[in-house]
């Protein structure tokens, strides 16, 4: 009996590397093993040797060159004499400043779409699917180049704001739309202004702190403390307070039409704004359809549930449905900001300096050096792309059914 | 009994009274609009916002459409015709039609061809697409890859003809094997293509193109619309074994194999398209023997088929997670070996359930194509940004073109996505 | 089994690989026709008309060129580059020569390993500005917004401008003419710097060219040229002397009208001539050519003066005037070196 479970000993035979299970996977991840030895030798070999042809070789010290060339949208100091790198450090922070402020407004819009689509508003119903299935089925490199010319065609230029009866004003007085660009009033820090961006600072943290405890309140004693408008107000008085008693330290440099420009305050440029809103007029429509899937997929027992217990439809959303749909909608909400980040490569087409305009576009064209820049490219995305994939999957792990 | 009963009654109304009509307002397009569009004072608010919108777009385009030229030569002569008032130029759609659908390279006395080829595009896809049609359809599908190649590219009809020999040879020797062992009939199969291949190139001889039937286009005179379609349908098509093949890869328990596919799976998902194609037109020329026939239509279409594999694999990889565990276990309690189980049990029920996320990986795959116009492909948005608007007489028409590439596009997704809903009620197994 | 598929797929591999690479001038003449790089749409130079012809004063290089190998100046696959993958085709072999109004500079040359083989057009970059503006001269631009055109010298050379002359700009990168153009147009950037050449198309096409004003500062030499791959002399010579007898053709008085009847016979006149042509001596054979190439490259484009007049002279919308691109009895730079 004790022979019935030992395998034949000492017999391996070559036929059982294909017919026994236990070695087959070994065949197969060796034969695996070699053709990818294979393709990555013939493809290197070639490589190696076209470069030795050509006279070229990989290398990556053009990168501390000074890059020669001006970039308009920058957000650390940067002029032309700037090596490379720094040109691709431009470009990388304006990516992730585009890609930023595209997955906030995506979201709002997307949102609001998809809970109109669900509104019991015939005509809104109807027109949130128009514009669903008006963005998702076009393309959006000709979303952006649209809205782009939009901008360019529709916004006056800034010498309409010239003259005695200009043909343009300035909102308030403090902004200007232009076709160049919107440009906003910049805060001035003066001495002191530290002490009420502090207070500001604490005041927001004061809400929360204020939110726990009228929440601890309401469990442990069953009294309910209004968080509405005591929340407004730690927010606003003691920072205006501060910023008088400080003698106002910020004051605001408002953008003056002076010689060709707008000169002063901060300037949104023109491609920046039409590659933001293009990206998530864009992706919001994709974003409505998740946040309209996710709001279904909440069966109805729920919300009906929900109210037998006497809660209002304001509660019922916010307590029952929306933590119920956002297990749904986050995970494909993650994906959409990924798109957004890849999507914003299409700078390229509005001149927006993002990475592949700076490292893959200008870099690229005036250095010769394709391989490098290419691959240096790619990594940076792979990069953003890994990260926000962890960031968000230890998030999403943390509102997983915990079920027992 | 009906007698006394008549007599003990003062009076009886022995018709029924005909029903009042319901109130003015609970009634007709009144009802309607009070529970549709009035119902609340917020919802009433709305509603205007909205037909303020609505106006708002109307009024600026119904009379930029409908006062629209159609027969002007130039920008500048639409523009006199025009005389300040609003007004399209749609006359480039005319002058440039053929351009914008074509490209500007491709012989204008072939344009039936690819025309064809869309045609028969239709009579191919729909078996695929429509199950209740009869399953013979298929074999015109099966070869319809090898005719439309033949009508696009023109050429020697030699060429499609032993790409389909091989073909052929490989199917009939992996249906002849694949009773006995997966393996032998796959690799048998790939190998009997190979062979008859490799002969039937011999056949070919380098002039036969000169002489051929339909005259030879070279890959390079592609363009406009034409592109688009043919980059999403090829890229589509070949993308699906691969998606097959990488979700597999990921779910095996090899761990060599599971750590290749999960590398370029996610090498893959992590960069934008573009880059991809700037490898495409960058980098991947270094990369093979520089007399290698590969051109720049290929390059892209390896590179976009890569791309498109790799989110299709994710799909399909969720379709087999969402396969309970009792299939597998019931396939493997039958005897089945992998490639059996996979084959019988496993995949049909995976890939229905990922249908859906296939055709909507499809419709973004299609409109990505507009991308090879950054790499200087002349697709339909190449063309626009290229040639159209660099021409003397139609620079600065921009809202024609770029409207007239979004319907096209519109059109086609919107079909794609239209039968993905059909599909996905028809597909609906479940009682809800 | 699976052994000979590996097998199969190395053969398959080294099939493609086992064309050798020749050299250009006969992998050119095996395939009959000859791939030229040119840009993807820049009217007078290159540009696709209403038909798909490439028409333009590079294509014409193109032409000569596959004229004087093959004898046939239709022979040309056109494959159209942007800024960003012109080196790259060139260096792969993608293409045998680069006719893109691309500049020559040091780092093209040596850097990139490739050989410029001459000058087919002298240019320069200029600034063009709305007249209202009231600016005459570039160094007044302070704080003005530059549209330019991405992927040339133009933005090395804008930057080095402004900074030698220390005062701000802010730079627009733009992909192609035509949205340089609208932008322009629209007020969006203030001025549009690229080529003179290009400058003067751009205006030309306007509604209004009297409204705006070239500015008098010419910032960079640009001199245009069609390049080959370093390492293949004797297909940059064909290239260099395809060129180089278009120039002459029009210095000795050949066009395309007459040069039929001149490379009959030899006249002994004129010596140079007959030895261009092919009557007499025998530079074809030195180049690896038939005797008449440059009869029918001149005979195909015409010489380099009706090439100018044809493509972007001052009877073209165009409207360019020869100036550094006159021969240098003219007092331009064109001086081609003698046919002996």
């Amino acid at each position: 009996m004790t022979t019935l479970s030992d395998p034949p000993q000492g017999s391996f035979r070559l036929s059982m590397l294909i017919y026994d299970t236990r070695y087959r996977s070994l065949t197969f991840q060796a034969i695996a093993a070699i053709l990818l030895a294979l393709a990555i030798w013939y493809l290197g070999s070639n490589l190696i040797q076209n470069l030795r042809v050509q006279g070229l070789d990989i290398a990556y010290d053009f990168l501390v060159d000074p890059a020669g060339y001006d970039i308009n949208q920058t957000l650390i100091e940067y002029d032309s004499q700037s090596a490379h790198w720094r040109a691709a450090i431009v470009g990388i922070l304006n990516t992730l400043l585009v890609a930023f402020l595209a997955c906030v407004t995506a979201t709002v819009f997307g949102v609001f779409a998809g809970v109109l689509r669900l509104s019991n508003n015939w005509l809104v119903r109807k027109l949130m699917s128009f514009y669903v299935e008006i963005f998702r089925n076009i393309p959006v490199l000709i979303w952006i180049l649209i809205i782009f010319f939009i901008m360019i065609a529709v916004m006056p230029a800034p010498r309409a704001f010239r003259g005695d009866e200009p043909d343009a004003t300035m909102l308030l007085g403090l902004f200007a739309f232009t076709n160049r660009g919107v440009y906003i009033p910049a805060p001035v820090w003066g001495p002191g202004s530290l002490v009420v961006v502090a207070t500001f600072v604490a005041s927001i943290i004061g809400i929360f702190a204020y939110r726990r405890y009228a929440t601890k309140l309401l469990y442990d004693t069953g009294r309910l403390l209004p968080t509405g408008w005591p929340s407004l107000v730690i927010l606003i008085v003691p920072t205006l307070l501060v910023f008088f008693i400080m003698g106002r330290p910020i004051g605001l440099d408002v953008p003056e039409l002076g010689g060709f420009n707008f000169r002063g305050g901060i300037q949104v440029g023109a491609p920046l704004i039409a590659l933001w809103f293009a990206l998530s007029i864009y992706t919001g429509a994709f974003i409505a359809e998740n946040v309209r899937a996710g709001i279904q997929a909440v069966s109805r027992g729920q919300t009906e549930a929900a109210a037998a217990l006497g809660l209002r439809p304001g509660r019922v959303m916010k307590l029952v449905v929306l933590p119920q749909a956002l297990r749904v909608i986050i995970p494909p909400l993650i994906s959409q900001y990924l798109n957004i980040t890849k999507n914003s490569s299409l700078a390229i087409a509005v001149g927006y300096a993002d990475i592949t305009a700076t490292l893959g576009g200008i870099t690229l064209n005036q250095t010769g050096r394709a391989i490098e820049c290419v691959l240096l490219l790619m990594l940076f995305y792979l990069t953003i792309s890994l990260t926000i994939s962890a960031v968000m999957n230890v998030y999403n792990n943390s509102v997983k059914l915990k079920e027992r | 009994m009906s007698d006394t009963h008549a007599q003990s009654v003062a009076f009886v109304r022995d018709t029924e009274i005909p029903s009042a009509p319901p109130p003015y307002a609970a009634t007709g397009p009144v009802k309607w609009m009070r529970e549709n569009l009035f119902a609340t004072h917020a919802n009433g608010a709305l509603t205007l916002i909205a037909l303020y919108v609505i106006w708002y777009v109307l009024s600026g385009a119904v009379p930029w459409i409908f006062n629209g030229l159609w027969n002007t030569s130039s920008l500048s002569e639409c523009r006199e015709v025009l005389d300040g008032t609003v007004g399209a130029c749609f006359s480039v759609l005319t002058e440039r039609w053929n351009q914008l659908l074509f490209g500007f390279q491709y012989p204008e006395e072939y344009y039936w061809r690819p025309t064809l080829a869309f045609l028969l595009l239709g009579v191919a896809a729909a078996p695929v697409l429509f199950f209740d049609l009869p399953r013979k359809m298929l074999a015109f599908t099966a070869i319809y890859p090898f005719v439309a190649y033949w009508l696009i590219w023109g050429g020697t009809m030699l060429t499609p003809i032993v790409a389909f020999l091989g073909v052929a040879a490989g199917a009939m020797v992996y249906k002849r094997f694949v009773t006995g062992s997966f393996a032998l009939g796959f690799f048998g199969g790939i190998f009997a293509a190979f062979v008859v291949w490799n002969l039937g190139g011999f056949l070919i001889s380098d002039t036969a193109s000169d002489t051929a039937m339909l005259g030879a286009v070279p890959s390079r005179d592609l363009g406009g619309f034409m592109l688009n379609m043919m980059l999403g349908v090829t890229c589509v098509s070949l993308s699906i074994p691969i998606g097959i093949a990488l979700a597999l890869g990921r779910q095996s328990s090899m761990p060599l194999i599971k750590w290749i596919c999960v590398v370029f799976i996610e090498f893959i998902r992590g960069v934008p398209l573009i880059t991809l194609l700037f490898v495409a037109s960058v980098m991947l020329a270094y990369f093979f023997p520089p007399e290698s026939s590969l051109d720049l239509f290929l390059r892209v279409v390896i590179m976009i088929t890569m791309f498109s594999g790799a989110y299709i694999a994710e799909v399909i990889r969720g379709g087999l997670a969402a396969l309970p565990k009792g299939q597998y276990e019931a396939a493997d309690s039958l005897g089945l070996d992998y490639a059996q189980a996979m084959r019988l049990i496993i995949l049909p029920q995976a890939l229905k359930i990922s249908i859906p996320g296939i055709v909507n990986i499809a419709v973004g795959l299609f409109k990505d194509t507009t991308l090879v116009s950054v790499i200087g492909m002349f697709d339909i948005v190449g063309m626009i940004r290229g040639p159209i608007l660099a021409s003397t007489e139609w620079n600065g028409v921009y809202w024609e073109l770029l409207g007239f590439a979004s319907v096209l596009f519109f059109i086609v997704c919107y079909g794609i996505s239209q039968y993905s809903q059909w599909l996905e009620r028809r597909l609906a197994t479940d009682h809800r | 089994m699976k052994k000979s598929v590996v097998i199969g797929a190395l053969t398959a591999a080294g099939l493609s690989a086992g064309a050798a690479a020749a050299s250009t001038l006969e992998d050119v003449k095996a395939r009959g026709s000859l791939n030229c790089g040119v840009s993807t749409g820049l009217v007078g130079f290159s540009s696709p008309d209403a038909n798909g012809t490439w028409q333009g004063f590079d294509v014409a290089v193109c032409r000569a060129v596959a004229a004087a190998v093959l004898g046939d100046p239709n022979a040309v696959e056109f494959v159209a580059t942007t800024g960003k993958t012109r080196f790259t085709a060139l260096a792969s072999g993608e293409i045998d020569m680069l006719a893109r109004n691309t500049t020559w500079t040091l780092s093209r040359d040596v850097d990139l390993k490739f050989t410029f083989v001459g000058v087919n057009y002298y240019d320069g970059q200029g600034f063009m500005v709305p007249k209202e503006l009231n600016v005459s001269s570039a160094k007044e631009l302070d704080g003005a917004t530059v549209c330019i055109q991405t992927g040339t010298t133009t933005e090395l050379n804008l930057a080095d401008f402004f900074r030698a002359n220390n005062i701000n700009y802010e730079p627009v990168p733009v992909e192609t003419n035509a949205e340089a153009q609208q932008q322009y147009l629209a007020g969006a950037c203030d001025v549009y710097t690229t080529d003179a050449s290009g400058l003067a198309a751009t205006r030309a096409a306007f509604e209004a060219p009297d409204a705006h004003v070239l500015l008098p500062e010419i910032i960079s030499k640009e001199p245009l040229g069609p390049l080959v791959r370093h390492g293949d002399d004797e297909w940059g010579d064909v290239v260099r002397w395809t060129l180089n007898a278009l120039i002459s053709a029009e210095e000795l008085g050949v066009s395309s009208a007459n040069v039929a009847s001149l490379s009959e016979s030899a006249n002994p006149e004129t010596p140079e001539i007959n030895r261009m042509l092919g009557t007499e001596g025998n530079l074809g054979e030195m180049l690896g050519l038939n005797a008449d190439w440059a009869a029918k490259a001149i005979g195909a484009v015409g010489n380099y003066g009706e090439i100018f007049a044809k493509n972007i002279g001052e009877e073209t919308p165009v409207g360019l005037a020869r100036g550094l691109n006159g021969q240098w009895e003219d007092g331009g730079l064109l001086y081609a070196p003698p046919f002996r």
